[in-house]
């Protein structure tokens, strides 16, 4: 369809979880705002091939995605240091108290195989369906699903190898969490 | 019928995958705010200038200042 205002709208109000996205699989800020700019020249440019209706962030992401997956396989041996590395590179700085757990958190994260990371991104950060995250990885519903409880396990493993005792979530981010526990 | 105390404990059984629900709670809430910390910083000027200049195709890319835009990152690299 062509580009009209209100499509170039919902392109811009994508950014924000494009970025996210991008961070996320790439660990580097600036790394991940190349990415974004990629996505969005592809997609303008492959505008035609984006059918209306249908769902429009979900078709930024599967971009982004490849885009990031052809870029990884060139840069992989680049940056197979990247374990320490990431966490400094990062722009966004998380407020005081939380910057340790951000960052421990986010050295587990990149630790997870790239196909379990993803998956989890997309279901529990992103919101996507299982269906569109499956789209989105040109993959079966059953392996997304799969992926993220295969990423969640080992997340666990990583950080919260000592079981639940040295684990207790205030009220207040038991209140906040307690509804979406799905 | 279940009596309360068996459902108190439910918050420490384990779920899916071997997780207990306490824990998976956690994972989704530290993956969220990682995230949700860039969608917050909400859309950079140099996608937008992107997205507004490649929808004029040939015409000498303006920059509109009516919505207090702030352009200060503009002059760099």
């Amino acid at each position: 369809m062509p580009l009209t205002d209100s499509l170039r709208n919902d392109i811009l109000a994508a950014v924000p979880s494009l970025r996210a996205f991008a961070i996320s699989l790439s660990g580097n800020a600036d790394r991940a705002d190349d990415l974004v700019q990629e996505t969005l020249l592809r997609a303008l440019a492959n505008i035609d091939s984006f059918q209306p209706g249908s769902n429009l962030p979900a078709w930024l992401f599967t971009i982004l995605r490849n885009l990031f997956r052809s870029d990884y396989r060139k840069r992989r041996r680049e940056v197979e240091d990247a374990e320490g590395n990431y966490a400094k590179t990062l722009k966004t700085q998380p407020s005081q108290n939380a910057h340790l757990e951000f960052e421990e958190f986010r050295t587990a994260l990149e630790k997870l195989p790239q196909d379990q990371r993803e998956a989890l991104i997309l279901v529990g950060a992103s919101g996507f369906s299982y269906e569109d995250a499956a789209s989105i990885c040109g993959c079966a519903v059953g392996t997304i699903k799969s992926r993220v409880n295969r990423a969640r396990s080992k997340l666990a493993a990583l950080l919260y190898v000592d079981g639940a005792e040295d684990f207790g979530p205030d009220e207040t981010v038991r209140a906040v969490i307690g509804g979406s526990g799905g | 019928m279940k009596d309360l105390k068996s459902q108190a404990s439910k918050s420490t059984t384990p779920g899916k995958g071997g997780l207990t629900p306490e824990i998976q709670s956690r994972i989704g809430h530290q993956l969220r705010a990682m995230y949700d910390d860039v969608v917050r910083q909400g859309v950079p000027d140099r996608f937008a200038e992107l997205i507004k200049k490649l929808d004029a195709p040939g015409a000498t890319p303006h920059v509109e200042n009516e919505g207090g835009s702030n352009d200060n990152n503009n002059g760099r690299d």
